[in-house]
């Protein structure tokens, strides 16, 4: 079983798109949507959600006013501000980390920490194997840990024996749920697109990925909007170690997909759709020549050992 | 006043939104850049004079000597960041949220505040304008203390306009939560609108008032239009789709420059959030 994680650096380049089409195209595979707050594949995959269950990552502080003497300890211990300064107190979900030291100081014993539910999370099944996905609550944090839960289950149902492949499709950035997606994963698509803001994100990925060692090939989304710029970052890619594979030119058939709730392989054949084809026989191929290559030594590791982190 | 710019989804067009409305603002503003991970407004304002802050979080610094493994701050630690391994206690610091329980909690003063750096801060100028942005550094998970650092070089004497990180959770909040107003940036597809309604559903759960700029907007093409009718939020500009915004954008010219006639809406679009903004200002403050 091998996982391959679909990210970006920068949002909006099309990981979604090419996720579903990678869905549609593996005849057998896991499905994560692990851009648990802004999640969009389950718009894409057609599926059907046979289990929900909600997700807790953390605690909330609640106050007891009946033993409330208002002398204010937890408005001056709180690091975040999330208690405000009124009589009696008032706590602030939105501020509140979770760390509950204002339950652990409260000399009256009047705050009481509960579960804090942070999301949901839903498995589904589609035609070509299950989907783990999730939806992050309004203001809610933890994504971090709800990402890593969705992997977990993924991972469970993936040694069970039936399933090749995981397909994660990240969030953008490059901080915690990003974190999150990468720990462990055997390969990462970037999915990238020729502009000065995709060559900067590209680049700050690519060393949060060396730094985890984690082998990368590239993409470039919409190639043929700057031919210039998208050669000269597939250049610097390949000085840092990425495998360069099949680039997707600029398409308006990637919308219309979109509209009808579809993959662009299944409800197009023009350019694009070409493209992504190619690309999926790219990548299978280099996570096939990856468990080959478990036990002997592998190129694209090899080559991102040498990157040093400043 | 404080004006955020946000989206839900990302790549829908908050940083092209950012830089032109900084560079047609009336007046000297400040424009805080608060997508750290991944910031780019920089790359379309060459600022002058640019200077360079590193910040740091708090962290526990453990005295051997004093600590007798009491096991205290471990109890009171809910992150983990520190741990009694054998005979010894050990700090995890990229754990830490910095709540200081630890070193309150300790009965020996066995912890001290040490520093961790988060990344940078940086500040210039443009025209009459100030850039304010941050640089996570790259290993690092958590952006909010850096969102809020960006947040706290701001000056008081003019307007702030915000970009801010994509997603609805911390990083997004951190950014917004004490705006007078945010312009929610989206495209017309299923992904913009769906990603569109959870950051309108995080406006009200904030109770800041927002409006809606349509981005790459097509003739024929309504569902934003539609939703934002249903939902009685303004709709404040729609720019078109044209294939040669997005090849200016990619060499990072500002659209302002590819398209002058674009200039004038963005001025208006400023007389229009200004009002927003100070009504809501007044509002707050009776």
């Amino acid at each position: 079983m091998k996982e391959l994680v679909i990210l970006s650096g920068k949002g909006g380049t099309g990981k979604t798109s090419i996720s579903a089409a990678f869905a549609h195209l593996a005849p057998s595979r896991i499905l994560v949507d692990a851009d648990v707050d802004a999640a969009n594949l389950h718009l894409v995959v057609p599926h059907k959600v046979f289990s929900s269950e909600a997700f807790s990552g953390g605690i909330l502080p609640e106050l007891d006013l009946t033993l409330c003497t208002d002398c204010g300890t937890c408005v001056g211990i709180c690091a975040f501000h999330a208690i405000k300064d009124t009589h009696p107190p008032e706590i602030d979900p939105v501020y509140c980390e979770g760390c509950g030291i204002c339950h652990d100081f409260c000399p009256a014993g009047a705050i009481g920490l509960k579960p804090r539910i942070s999301g949901t999370w839903f498995h589904s099944s589609t035609a070509e194997g299950p989907m783990l996905h999730a939806r992050l609550g309004i203001a809610e944090e933890n994504s971090g840990k709800l990402v890593s839960m969705l992997r977990k289950r993924a991972g469970e149902l993936g040694r069970q024996g039936e399933y090749p492949i995981i397909l994660v499709d990240g969030p953008p950035g490059i901080g915690c749920p990003v974190i999150a997606s990468l720990t462990g994963a055997d390969l990462v698509l970037m999915v990238t697109e020729p502009t000065l803001s995709g060559r900067h994100d590209m680049l700050r990925l690519a060393k949060l990925c060396a730094r985890m060692r984690i082998p990368v090939c590239l993409t470039l989304n919409k190639w043929d909007l700057n031919p210039e710029m998208a050669h000269a970052m597939e250049e610097e890619a390949r000085s840092r170690g990425m495998e360069i594979l099949s680039s997707i030119p600029f398409d308006t058939e990637m919308t219309k997909a979109m509209a009808a709730g579809r993959s662009l392989t299944e409800v197009s054949s023009g350019p694009a759709s070409q493209a992504l084809m190619q690309l999926w026989q790219e990548v299978l191929s280099l996570l096939e020549k990856q468990q080959k290559s478990s036990d002997g030594g592998l190129l694209i590791m090899e080559s991102l050992k040498q990157e040093t982190i400043p | 006043m404080k004006i955020a710019i946000a989206s839900g989804k990302g790549g829908t067009g908050k940083t092209t939104l950012a830089v032109n409305l900084a560079a047609s603002a009336p007046m000297p503003i400040c424009l805080l850049d608060c997508d750290v991970e991944e910031p780019n407004a920089h790359l379309f304002i060459r600022a002058e004079n640019i200077q360079r802050h590193p910040e740091g979080v708090f962290v526990p610094v453990i005295d051997t000597d004093r600590c007798t493994l009491c096991g205290k701050c471990e109890a009171i630690c809910r992150f983990s960041a520190l741990v009694i391994i054998g005979k010894r206690l050990l700090a995890y610091p990229e754990m830490c949220h910095a709540c200081l329980g630890c070193m309150r909690i300790c009965p020996e003063e066995a912890i001290s505040p040490g520093e961790r750096i988060l990344g940078d801060v940086l500040s210039g100028s443009f025209g009459p304008h100030q850039l304010i942005w941050g640089e996570m550094r790259v290993g690092e998970a958590m952006s909010p203390p850096l969102i809020e650092a960006v947040q706290r070089m701001a000056p008081e004497d003019r307007p702030l306009l915000l970009d801010s990180p994509p997603g609805t959770s911390c990083p997004m909040i951190a950014a917004i939560r004490d705006c007078d107003f945010v312009v929610l940036v989206t495209e017309p597809t299923s992904f913009g609108l769906h990603d569109l309604t959870l950051a309108v559903e995080t406006a009200r759960h904030l109770k800041i008032p927002c409006g809606i700029v349509v981005n790459r907007a097509e003739k024929g093409n309504t569902q934003i239009q539609d939703y934002a009718a249903l939902e009685d939020i303004p709709v404040l500009l729609e720019i078109p789709f044209r294939r040669s915004y997005a090849e200016s954008y990619s060499r990072g010219e500002k659209l302002i420059d590819t398209d002058p006639a674009l200039r004038k809406a963005f001025t208006g679009l400023w007389d229009i959030i200004i009002k927003k903004a100070e009504d809501q200002k007044t509002r707050r403050a009776s």
